[in-house]
């Protein structure tokens, strides 16, 4: 073709033409009509090739574009995790693998659940059901059948998967607790949301069946610890198979959290109420930094994961023992005697009682007709504030209550916080309960009884208090007269101090007491431990001077219902106090139910916590 | 300067099937973007691209105004000009999705590699028809018009611009050899390619563009990574089977299955809800289009305006050819427009200056001018 061009090409060039342009131009004129020919070829090729997939195979392509779809999958962002002071991980993320069921693409759905249930060797009814409780959400969203699916059974199913259209796994980060049930009640458990939670507007942008933190740390930092999910556009075929990767925007993990309880302290805490019921609390008197947060008997958060079934709930909730109470700040008990140091500061500061004042304790006290007992029978003779807060000589203050009254006696107590909520910002704090006039007037219609003074001036009666309140309390009492917000969460990761509300100390109020009273009273607490006859001398130990206060608190009549018969009538032990005497580092409030004399139930495990900070603390120093 | 005889000669046919391909456009378009237009009726890019028509059909008949002879003195400025912006492109371009293409001027974005097309057609029409370049030049006389070919094809492949670069090299091949290529330097030319292309596919070309070629090669190689766009974009024209899903009808363009829907892909838009009869009326129309440009050439007395008028079929041509093949999973996919239906702006103005260069020819094929 070309060889062609070319001779004739020659023979133009050749001189003999006038109009050479002309000429020259007309040349082109197979080229033109190579030009158009192969045009034409190309449009022959393109148009048969249009007639091969628009006509020949349409129907095949008509169909493939009405099943082409695409879904957006969401990934969840794990957690932050939770850290001890010390940096110690209490909480972390594991990959968990969900069986998913999307109804949309499955055959037969009945078929496919029953084979499901076989290779998970669980019962189909309860498949069936939680399929019957997605009814309503669209067809094409995937339905959790199984959480955290143990590996024998994700080997099953995945080999499986290829012949279940319709079934997929998916990987979402779980809750991994490296000690399961170590401080549950502070760290608290996740569960899915409620349908009522997701309605109150607090959680937007949260969906059905996703995890929250349910109670502790969990709950009242969810919006930190939660993340931010991510999202994944894949295309999937006629079977629901993901087919390709279109978009995704990967989420972000949840801020960390710094928590100020002490790793070693918790456990120590811990192991010394196993087998017992009650709670131990321990602050650090100089800011209200939560150092441990033992409430006993406690609950394996990792049961919750797997979704709690209907029998463990029940189980659970029917448990005597009540292992989702929260005693530490979620129950409020009497505090018999550990009210003591509280009214003497109220009896010193509004002038009662001075500090020579002295009473006759012939082991009772007659008032109105009745006999209101000490503990000890003899009695303790004439006693002065300091002893009898040794002694713990119920006559003194029987008429120290007296003499105050119990509006100001209430009016004192209350500047330590007690009767209120203490603040630490977790779910379900129980603010407690201290009488005045007014409010049993109000409560029951019925005026106030000089005898009920008696009761309160002892901590019975109608007071009640938490364990984190009496802790917060003697802080106060071992620094001086500085009221702290106690706290559990030093830092979050990624957050300002001072951004996080509710991380961080703060300063409630300075106790408008003088400061000579504070040292009498902390004397007189001192001389509990430190004095041959003081009422927990037992737990003296000149390498850790404690200073504090034993309780024996009755329990009867209060309906706490659900105890062993015969233990019901024994009283809840108390003890309060504070390490080193002189220079308190830690502050320990620790109840046990029905533990009996706080001196010897209680005192001991208190001492346990206080021997476990202050030797992690003198090797810390030394490190 | 404008007499009656320069209005004689326009050519009006050209002008209506550039205007029936031209709607074709706009309803696709108008179908690509309509999610975007409901929910902005006053700014989208089905109002941008009737804008860049009206800058362009204002463009268009500004140059007619200008004798195409001009050109042939003012080439080798234009081409030093248009080198010029695409090496900028690469310094100082804007990058979107891994390639630097867009300049941005006053605001303005452009693409220089669709106007170096243009430039390129105008220059090597001067080179050819100057008197002392004949038909079949021998070797030394195509020295100069391959290098000043190959210096911005490699400008536009480095963007990386392989649509682009294609077509230029498609349309500026398609120039010389019909102005004629000796058999034997045709033969040399094979034998030096051939051993290039093994360095070219191993260091020039990007992973993402050899897997293209290789797909082509086999479609089943990854029929759900890299074959997707021609997967999808042929269950979009197969699905429009005979009479198409209707205008507004399409579900692959609806769900956003089709990648690039409104520029590269355009075509599988209007297949998709015009079926085979649309795309056969839109293939016929190209052919319409292009048969009445070569006409121009034809008729025309002037080496240089032929020459011109023969490059902007090609472009035209070329670019069609390339786009449709590579929708209909013919060709591998490389970013090339369809011109006339796709969205751009640079495009639809470069096609209307190319077009208005035809046009120029044709007004003015019977004033003959010395140079």
């Amino acid at each position: 073709m070309f060889q062609e061009m070319k001779t004739k090409g020659r023979k133009l060039d050749g001189p003999k033409l006038i109009n050479l342009e002309s000429a020259e131009s007309l040349s082109f004129k197979k080229q033109y009509i190579v030009f158009f020919a192969i045009m034409l070829l190309m449009m022959m090729v393109y148009l048969a090739r249009l007639w091969y997939l628009q006509a020949i195979c349409g129907q095949y392509y008509r169909y493939q574009s009405e099943n082409n779809r695409i879904r957006v999958e969401d990934i969840e962002a794990p957690r932050g995790i939770i850290f001890d002071r010390n940096g110690v991980p209490i909480v972390e993320n594991r990959p968990a693998y969900d069986l998913m069921l999307v109804r949309e693409d499955v055959g037969d759905l009945d078929g496919t659940i029953k084979e499901l249930a076989r290779l998970c060797e669980c019962d189909p009814a309860d498949l069936f059901s939680i399929v019957e409780a997605n009814k309503g959400s669209p067809r094409f969203i995937p339905i959790k059948l199984l959480s955290d699916m143990d590996r024998d059974c994700l080997a099953r199913v995945e080999a499986d998967l290829i012949r279940l259209p319709g079934v997929e796994i998916v990987i979402a980060p779980k809750r991994e607790y490296n000690w399961d049930g170590t401080a549950a009640h502070l760290i608290g458990y996740l569960s899915q949301i409620t349908e009522k939670e997701i309605k109150s507007g607090k959680y937007s942008g949260y969906y059905p069946g996703e995890d929250i933190g349910k109670i502790g740390v969990e709950c009242a930092f969810e919006k930190y610890l939660h993340g931010v999910r991510g999202h994944r556009q894949v295309e999937v075929d006629a079977v629901g198979r993901r087919v390709r990767l279109l978009q995704e925007q990967p989420p972000v993990a949840g801020h960390d959290l710094w928590l100020t309880i002490d790793m070693d302290v918790q456990r120590t805490a811990e192991s010394a109420l196993a087998g017992k019921a009650g709670a131990i609390v321990a602050v650090d008197p100089d800011d209200g930094e939560v150092l441990a947060f033992a409430s006993s008997p406690t609950f394996n958060q990792e049961k919750f994961i797997k979704g709690l079934s209907e029998s463990d709930w029940t189980e659970m909730a029917k448990d005597p023992g009540h292992p989702l109470l929260n005693r530490v700040s979620g129950a409020a008990y009497p505090p018999g005697s550990t009210y003591k140091p509280l009214v003497a500061l109220g009896a010193l500061q509004c002038g009662a009682i001075t500090p020579t004042t002295t009473f006759q304790c012939p082991g009772y006290l007659s008032f109105a007709g009745r006999q209101y007992h000490c503990w000890r029978k003899g009695g303790h003779g004439t006693i002065s504030v300091e002893r009898a807060l040794m002694q713990s000589c119920d006559v003194f203050f029987y008429h120290t209550g007296l003499k105050m009254g119990v509006d100001r006696l209430a009016q004192y107590v209350k500047m330590f916080g007690l009767g209120a909520k203490t603040g630490i910002g977790l779910p379900g704090e129980n603010p407690g309960l201290i009488p005045t006039s007014g409010w049993k007037k109000r409560a029951t219609g019925v005026p106030w009884q000089m005898g009920e003074t008696i009761s309160i001036s002892i901590g019975q009666g109608y007071d009640l208090v938490t364990p984190l309140q009496m802790a917060v309390a003697y802080g106060a009492i071992a620094n001086g007269g500085k009221l702290w917000t106690p706290y559990v969460v030093n830092r979050v990761e990624g957050m300002a101090p001072g951004e996080v509300a509710g991380a961080g100390p703060r300063l409630k109020r300075e106790i408008p007491i003088e400061r000579s009273w504070f040292e009498l009273v902390q004397k007189g607490l001192t001389e509990v431990v430190g004095e041959p006859g003081g009422t927990a001398h037992s737990l003296y130990d000149a390498a850790y001077p404690i200073a504090g206060k034993t309780g024996t608190a009755q329990v009867v009549g209060l309906g706490r219902g659900g105890h062993k018969a015969g233990e019901n009538d024994k009283d809840d032990a108390w003890f309060v106090g504070y390490a080193p005497a002189s220079d308190p580092k830690i502050c320990v409030a620790a109840i046990v139910e029905h533990g009996g004399h706080g001196g010897s139930a209680a005192g001991p495990l208190v001492k346990q916590v206080i021997m476990a900070y202050l030797k992690g603390k003198h090797q810390s120093a030394k490190r | 300067m404008m007499d009656r005889r320069l209005i004689e000669n326009f050519d009006w046919s050209v002008i209506w099937t550039m205007m029936a391909i031209l709607c074709i456009g706009l309803l696709s378009i108008y179908s690509a973007v309509y999610p975007q237009i409901q929910a902005r009726p006053t700014n989208n890019l089905f109002v941008k691209q009737i804008i860049w028509l009206v800058v362009g059909f204002a463009v268009m008949c500004g140059s007619l105004f200008i004798n195409y002879q001009r050109l042939r003195a003012l080439s080798p400025w234009l081409y030093g000009i248009i080198v010029f912006l695409l090496a900028a492109v690469l310094l100082v371009g804007k990058e979107v999705n891994g390639s630097k293409r867009w300049l941005e001027i006053a605001g303005f974005q452009f693409q220089p590699s669709e106007f170096v097309k243009v430039i390129i057609i105008i220059w090597l029409s001067g080179y050819f028809s100057s008197q002392e370049v004949s038909n079949f030049p021998n070797f030394r006389k195509l020295i100069l018009p391959v290098g000043m070919v190959i210096l911005p094809v490699l400008l536009v492949l480095a963007e990386p611009d392989l649509g682009s670069a294609i077509a230029l090299a498609a349309t500026a091949g398609s120039m010389i050899l019909f102005v004629g290529v000796r058999w034997r330097y045709l033969a040399i030319l094979i034998l030096t390619i051939i051993p290039l292309l093994l360095p070219v596919w191993q260091r020039v070309l990007k992973p993402y563009q050899k897997q293209r070629v290789l797909i082509l090669l086999s479609p089943d190689r990854d029929p759900l990574g890299a074959g997707y766009h021609i997967r999808q974009s042929k269950i979009a024209i197969g699905s429009g089977m005979l009479w198409g899903k209707g205008f507004l009808n399409g579900t692959q363009n609806k769900l956003r299955f089709l990648p690039e829907k409104q520029t590269d892909f355009i075509f599988s838009v209007w297949a998709e809800e015009w079926g085979f009869v649309g795309c056969a009326a839109l293939i016929l129309l190209f052919g319409l289009l292009i048969f009445l440009i070569l006409r121009i050439a034809a008729r025309s007395r002037d080496r240089f305006g032929s020459l011109i008028v023969v490059g902007v079929g090609g472009l035209i041509m070329w670019q069609a050819l390339i786009n449709i093949g590579m929708v209909l999973g013919l060709l591998p996919v490389v970013g090339i427009t369809l011109p006339f239906v796709s969205y751009g702006g640079s495009s639809i103005i470069a096609l209307c200056l190319a077009v208005g260069l035809a046009e120029n020819v044709s007004m003015r094929r019977y004033v003959f001018q010395t140079h």
